[in-house]
Order: C-alpha cells, then sequence, then structure tokens
C-alpha cells in the first residue's frame, strides 16, 4: 500500500523506576500497541495521564526520554523499520520526516535565539532546504497560521509573543521541513480557552493544507474530535478502543470510552441566592507590593452558605488574586470584606484565629500545598489542633472521621503525600480544610490538575460535602464544564473587572457581553464539526459588524 | 535499602576510625600526651609506633589526643555555626523585609573579609582559649552557613504548604521548625559534612601559624608547627598529622558527597 505511512506493531516500552526503599527495576509501560496511519490523515492519542500516550507518540520517532526504553515491536515510517536503524540514520528521520510539537512552546524555544533562526534550523541542517527558501517557506507558514506579522514575526524573540503564538510558532516548526509526520504532544493544553480555539484552528488548517499526517496526543477527547480522523483511547499502556472519530464519539463501545465521553455532561441545578451572604466583598482595589498598577478593579462579590460562587476567566484575569484578597494575604487598597455582618481586616495579621478558621484554602497543585515531610495524620491533624486544641484520642477520631469523610481509608493516616495518587492528594488537602470546620472554602483550580474522571469524583466530593457541611465555596476555574457542573452563581473576569456576575442561569443566558460570548462559544464541545461552527460563526459576526 | 557505594564505605570508615579515637583517646593511646617518653625524634619502632616528636613525646599518643582537639573543635564549631546560621538564615527568609536587608548586608559586610586574617586579629586581641577559637570559627563560618540556609528557605517559603500555614494562622516558630527545617535538612547536612572539613583545615591553620590550641596541648596543625623542622633533616613526623588531615578531609567529604546524592536522587528532590 502505497498510502501508508505509519505501521507501529506491538510496540512494547519499559521504564525503569525508582520506588523508595525498593532496588530500582523495570516495568512495562506500553503493552504491545498496534495502529496505522495513513498519509494525510490525523489520529487522536487519548488518555489520562499514565496511559502511555506521551510516550507512543515519542517512539514513533524511535525516541525514549529519559530512562524510557523501547523493548519490543516495529514501528514502520514510510516503509522502513526505524527502531533497529542506526543513530545517523534517525538523525535524518527526526526534525525532517517526523517532527515533533510539545506542549509547552516556551520551554521548548531557545530564548536567546530568533524565532526564525529556531523554525527553519532543521530544514537547513538537513539540507532540506536552502536558509532563503526555508525563510520563505517559514514566512508562508507564519501566515497559514494566523501569526501577524508574517514576514516579521521570525525576526522577534519567543518572549515578544504571547503563548499562543508561540504555539503556533512551534507548529510552523514542525511544519517548515515538509515532514510526513508530526507528533502533536497536548499542543493546546497550556493555554486559555480562548487561544485555543485559534490555535486548534490554525493546526486543522495547516495539516489539511500542508497533506501532512499527524498524531495529535491529548488528555481532551473534546479538543481530539475537533482535529482528528480516528481517535485511539489508551489506558495504562493499553489499547481500549480504537475507532472513527464519529464512532468512538457517539457510539463508544467499552465503557471506559463511555465514561470519558460523558465526564463533562454533570449538570448542577443553581440555587438562588439567600438574603444573608455569609460573606460579601466590596467594591476591592487591589495591587502587588512594588508595583503602580491595579490588578483588581472595583470587584465585588457575594458568598452564600452551602452554595457555590465559581469565578471564571482566563489567565491573568484576577481570579486567584481575588482569592488572596479575600483570605487577606493581599490586602486590598480600597473596598472592604464583610464576614457575617462585620467587617474583617484586610491583612491577614489583623484577623483573629477564629476568622483565619472561617476561611480555608484548597490549592490547585495537591502537591505543594502539602509538607512532604509531614504524615496524612499530621497534615489532617493540625488544624484539629491549632483551632480547637484537640488531643490524643480526641484528635484521633476526628481525623479518622475526617478521612472516611474523603472516602479515604483510616490506614492512609501514617502515609506521606508522595505515597498517594493526585486524586488522593487532592482529598487530603479537602479533609485538612473540613478539619477548621470552616464557612468558607476557596477552591483554586482544585480540578485543573487531574484527570477527568478523576476530577468528577472530587467535584462530587465537593459537593456532597457542601450539602452536609453547608459550606460556601469560591471556586475559581478557567474551565466552563466544572462550573456547570458544580456552580449556583457565577461571576466572569476579565483583566482584573467582573464583567458578568449573578445567577447561574442568568450569567449563562444570553444575551452575553462580548467577553462571556468568546468564553462560553471557545469552550470545545463533545461533537464533530463543532470548531468549524464556532469559526464560522465568528467570521460571520465580524463580517456583520 | 540501596547498596553503600565503595567511596562512600571508605569515607566512613575512616571518618568512624578517627571519631572512635578522639572519643575514647586515653584508653586508646599508649603514653600521655606531655610526658617526654624518649629521645628527639626517635625513627619508628614497636615501642614508639610512629616515633616521637621535636621533644621526644610519643608521636602515636600526641597524634591521637590532637584528634582529639582536632575534631571536637570542628565539631563544636561546625554546630554554632549550623545552628546560628541557620536560625538566622531560616527567619531573614520567612519574615523578609528589613530584617532581612539588615541580617543579609551585614553577613556581606563580614564575608568581604578574608576569613582568615579577620580570624587572626580577633584572636590576636583576645586571649586563645577552646571557647573563644570555637566561638571565633563557629560564628565566621556562620556567614556561609547563613546564605545557603536563606536561599533554600526562601524557596520552600513561596511554597503552598508554607502558605497554607500562613492562612491557618501559625506563628513564626511553627512555620520556621515544622515547615521549613524538615525540608531544608538534606541541603544542609550535605553542606554540614563540607564546613567541618574546612572547620578542621581552619583549626589546623590557625594552630600552625601558632593562634590555635597552646602548647602544651596540641591539635594536629600544631603537631605540624613542632615538627616541620625535622623535614629538612628527612624525619617524617610532620607529614604524619598532615596525612591525618588530608585523610579525614577527604573521607568526610566522600560521606557528605554520598548523603546529597542520596538525598537528592529521591523522587520529588525533597523526598
Amino acid at each position: 500500500m502505497s498510502d501508508q505511512l505509519l505501521k507501529v506493531r506491538d510496540l512494547k516500552i519499559g521504564a525503569r523506576v525508582y520506588p523508595p526503599g525498593e532496588k530500582p527495576h523495570d516495568i512495562e509501560i506500553v503493552h504491545g500497541v498496534s495502529f496505522d496511519l495513513e498519509k494525510g490523515k490525523v489520529l487522536g492519542l487519548i488518555g489520562e495521564s499514565g496511559a502511555g500516550k506521551s510516550t507512543i507518540g515519542l517512539a514513533t520517532m524511535a525516541y525514549g526520554r529519559g530512562g524510557v526504553e523501547i523493548t519490543g515491536g516495529e514501528v514502520w515510517v514510510n516503509g522502513r523499520e526505524i527502531l533497529h536503524t542506526s543513530l545517523r540514520d534517525l538523525r535524518k528521520l527526526r526534525g525532517t520526516e517526523v517532527t515533533y510539537v510539545s506542549q509547552s512552546a516556551a520551554a521548548s524555544f531557545n530564548p536567546a535565539k530568533k524565532i526564525m533562526e529556531q523554525v527553519i534550523e532543521a530544514s537547513v541542517h538537513a539540507g532540506k532546504f536552502s536558509k532563503k527558501d526555508a525563510e520563505a517557506r517559514a514566512v508562508e507558514l507564519f501566515a497559514k497560521l494566523g501569526l501577524p506579522d508574517p514576514e516579521s514575526i521570525g525576526n522577534r524573540y519567543p518572549h515578544q509573543v504571547s503563548g499562543g503564538q508561540l504555539q503556533r510558532c512551534m507548529t510552523a516548526l514542525a511544519l517548515c521541513p515538509e515532514p510526513d509526520l508530526v507528533v502533536f504532544d497536548e499542543p493546546t493544553t497550556a493555554l486559555d480557552v480562548t487561544t485555543q480555539i485559534d490555535v486548534l484552528m490554525a493546526i486543522k488548517d495547516a495539516i489539511r493544507d500542508t497533506g501532512v499526517a499527524a498524531l495529535y496526543i491529548t488528555h481532551d477527547l473534546a479538543v481530539v474530535a475537533q482535529v482528528s480522523d480516528e481517535i485511539m483511547v489508551l489506558r495504562m499502556g493499553d489499547m481500549v478502543e480504537h475507532g472513527t472519530t464519529d464512532q468512538i464519539i457517539n457510539a463508544p463501545v467499552e465503557d471506559y470510552t463511555r465514561d470519558l465521553v460523558s465526564v463533562r455532561s454533570r449538570q448542577h441545578e443553581g440555587k438562588p441566592p439567600t438574603d444573608n451572604p455569609v460573606m460579601t466583598i466590596e467594591h476591592i482595589t487591589a495591587r502587588y507590593k512594588g508595583t503602580n498598577f491595579d490588578v483588581l478593579h472595583d470587584v465585588s462579590m457575594e458568598l452564600h452558605a452551602g452554595q457555590t460562587l465559581a469565578v471564571v476567566g482566563e489567565s491573568g484575569s484576577g481570579k486567584s488574586t481575588t482569592a488572596r484578597v479575600m483570605t487577606g494575604l493581599l490586602p486590598a487598597r480600597e473596598g472592604q470584606i464583610v464576614f457575617e455582618g462585620r467587617t474583617l481586616s484586610a491583612d491577614l495579621a489583623g484577623r483573629s484565629r477564629d476568622d483565619l478558621r472561617e476561611i480555608q484554602m484548597i490549592y490547585q497543585m495537591a502537591d505543594v500545598a502539602m509538607n512532604p515531610r509531614q504524615t496524612v495524620g499530621t497534615i489532617i491533624g493540625r488544624p484539629l489542633e491549632f483551632y480547637f486544641g484537640m488531643r490524643g484520642a480526641e484528635k484521633r477520631k476526628r481525623i479518622e472521621e475526617l478521612l472516611n469523610d474523603i472516602e479515604m481509608g483510616v490506614e492512609f493516616k501514617d502515609r506521606y503525600p508522595a505515597e498517594l495518587s493526585g486524586g488522593q492528594k487532592q482529598r487530603v488537602c479537602i479533609a485538612r480544610a473540613l478539619a477548621a470546620k470552616p464557612k468558607i472554602i476557596i477552591c483554586d483550580e482544585v480540578t485543573s490538575a487531574l484527570d477527568p474522571l478523576v476530577a468528577e469524583d472530587i467535584l462530587r466530593l465537593l459537593h456532597n460535602l457542601q450539602k452536609r457541611e453547608n459550606v460556601a465555596y469560591l471556586f475559581i476555574t478557567h474551565d466552563l464544564a466544572t462550573v456547570r457542573a458544580i456552580a449556583d452563581s457565577i461571576a466572569v473576569m476579565y483583566q482584573g473587572r467582573v464583567v458578568r456576575y449573578g445567577p447561574k442561569a442568568d450569567v449563562l443566558t444570553p444575551p452575553f457581553d462580548d467577553y462571556t460570548d468568546l468564553l462560553l462559544s471557545s469552550v470545545p464541545e463533545m461533537r464533530l464539526g463543532w470548531l468549524e461552527e464556532v469559526v464560522e460563526h465568528r467570521k460571520m459576526e465580524s463580517a456583520g459588524n | 535499602m540501596t547498596r553503600i557505594p565503595p567511596a562512600a564505605l571508605f569515607g566512613l570508615f575512616f571518618t568512624g576510625l578517627y571519631f572512635f579515637m578522639a572519643i575514647f583517646a586515653p584508653w586508646i593511646a599508649p603514653y600521655s600526651m606531655t610526658e617526654v617518653v624518649g629521645g628527639v625524634w626517635e625513627p619508628w619502632s614497636s615501642e614508639h609506633l610512629i616515633g616521637t616528636d621535636n621533644i621526644g613525646r610519643d608521636l602515636l599518643s600526641r597524634m591521637i589526643y590532637g584528634g582529639r582537639t582536632t575534631i571536637f573543635i570542628a565539631t563544636m564549631a561546625t554546630i554554632l555555626s549550623f545552628v546560628t546560621g541557620s536560625i538566622l538564615g531560616f527567619t531573614a527568609a520567612v519574615i523578609g523585609g528589613w530584617v532581612d536587608q539588615v541580617l543579609s548586608r551585614f553577613v556581606d559586610l563580614i564575608m568581604s573579609i578574608p576569613t582568615l586574617i579577620f580570624a587572626l586579629v580577633v584572636l590576636s586581641v583576645m586571649p586563645v582559649t577552646l571557647p573563644i577559637l570555637i566561638v571565633v570559627m563557629g560564628l565566621l563560618d556562620a556567614t556561609r552557613v547563613y546564605r545557603l540556609a536563606r536561599a533554600v528557605a526562601v524557596d520552600i517559603n513561596v511554597m503552598d504548604f508554607v502558605e497554607a500555614a500562613k492562612l491557618r494562622g501559625e506563628g513564626r516558630l511553627w512555620i520556621i521548625f515544622r515547615e521549613i527545617l524538615p525540608n531544608a535538612l538534606s541541603p544542609l547536612v550535605a553542606e554540614m559534612g563540607l564546613r567541618f572539613i574546612f572547620a578542621v583545615l581552619f583549626v589546623s591553620t590557625l594552630s600552625f601559624l601558632g593562634l590555635g590550641v597552646q602548647p602544651p596541648n596540641a591539635d594536629w596543625g600544631g603537631i605540624v608547627k613542632e615538627n616541620k623542622d625535622g623535614i629538612v633533616y628527612g624525619i617524617p613526623a610532620a607529614l604524619v598529622p598532615a596525612v591525618a588531615i588530608a585523610t579525614l578531609a577527604i573521607s568526610v567529604n566522600l560521606v557528605a558527597d554520598w548523603i546529597l546524592n542520596r538525598t537528592t536522587s529521591l523522587k520529588g528532590g525533597r523526598g
């Protein structure tokens, strides 16, 4: 078959692990995966972290990252077996026939070199194009990828363009040597939804126009549904299901795939606000120490007992800063924080121990939110001891209750954070917050670092605990699916201002302001053709204006 | 448990041997430290295993007692420098602001004066007793420890778990000793090994220059000084303490390297 570009047969990949207290040993992380890819087609690899998707992606370049070794199977590119070829031949293959786009363009570009130099480097080095031809091709690609000033953007340094633009530059870099296959490894995961949509469209157009084949690796099924022809679902190094995009999305066969497809569909009926908010922040203006511009402008919102206020917006919109002002970590310049009818000190140092107890916080990165040298029991036990003076048996009993509440066993009490999975770590953080019996819990992107199915469990847990403890959540997130699943009210933030605020039903019902419209329509939906629809819709709108 | 590499085993063995001899010196040494038991610079014999020194004292006994003095001073000075250096460093990192500025600039000031010259000046105007020697060495070395401790603590201080502790309302003592210290321990312990070696070299240097341990007591540096004239006549008595200093320094260094490797190669770096 002449169309056959990539053939992977029974690919097995091993890695050496170094568990603490044990001898280093080898484990298999990919257990015999096979697939084919034709020219010009896009195959989406999807799975949770640890599923082996990136490892497989890199294996198509015969590369194993950091201690990872390809132990068996075959990889054929353009009719050549590449796993048993010389390093010399591999060098020709990598960067020209097969290229790679990584998740973090910012970390992949050399900050000391101009973008153009790096984009054409591989093509020129391999002798595929002359410097002049390569530059012309790069400019063409910049234009195709919708970058501003395609003629001159190459003369900038990586820090002089935005994250979304840099990701597109990286795509240009990968496409420049006219490769046959591009491996996209989570190319939009680090971007805001509003930026993601542009990059996705640019990638999709570029793939179509250049006729290149692609492996598209992501954990977000809704994203991969927009760009790929086929999808392969992976789990813990095994293939779960492989089919056309249409079949995977609309008629999944395996249970696991069905879970993945339905994970974002959780809905929550929003409750109307009560008369007595437990906390209000009024006309808050704040700036960071040593700067001379405000990062929050006149921000007001209310928290109600037993309800969730979701704060949404892209990175840099002031969501987390609002949380810092509430907790007193960043004293507001103007405005006040009213808790149960009395004004709280703006500064952490001015609040009583009981004030502090009432507002607890859960962080995005559970890894660094817990002291790695303390056991789970110490972590959960400290607030009990600190706020309620609990000791001995009383404290132990309460710790066990709390572990029970977060659906973890008593045996976890003596474990260290490093011995827990990502979801378990976040649960322990939830228990630590609950231990203080607060009226308010601030959840700062608590599910963003978790795999979708684990994140859903955490949301469900938070929801149940809220019902029981009647605690108010301030839920900071950039993910609107999460908002739909948990919020009662929503505050949309943009550039340090609240642009839209109210009960969920109102905020999510048109007519929208421009930013909310942009934000809402940018959230990938789990259906085919969504991307084209949105882009078409936007074109019509801008034509109408 | 992972296997201990041969280099570290070598280091552990010699470090252990020297410390053992230092602690049990009175039981191990064949003669007293100050008693003249033979002729000047007698060669190695069954009676005096490594000969006698410049006035006929048993060199092995002097080496054993001298090692005791060297190791004691170095250990105490290192402990003093670590206690003051790390507590001040952590405090500066946690409080920040002008406290940090004042402490750090003061340390910069001290560090801008060469340590040896600074110590010589101080010791030449003070009575040279063991406590004063230890305090001078300890405080001078504390500046180095301060900088390391502060740098490590600044990193840890911005982690979310420290913020969580501050939000809980914890006091500075808790934050310094319960949140930061356990996580800063591995780089500090490794540094401690290196600092100990520098302390050994430093006290030896001072004694060699005559401003360290005063006769009739001696440390290894002092023994080198006493016997250095013998070298001209081909008498190796001065080389024995020199070799002892070198082997102690190398073995402690090997152990420190091993600890550093062990603690940093664990998952997560601070694990």
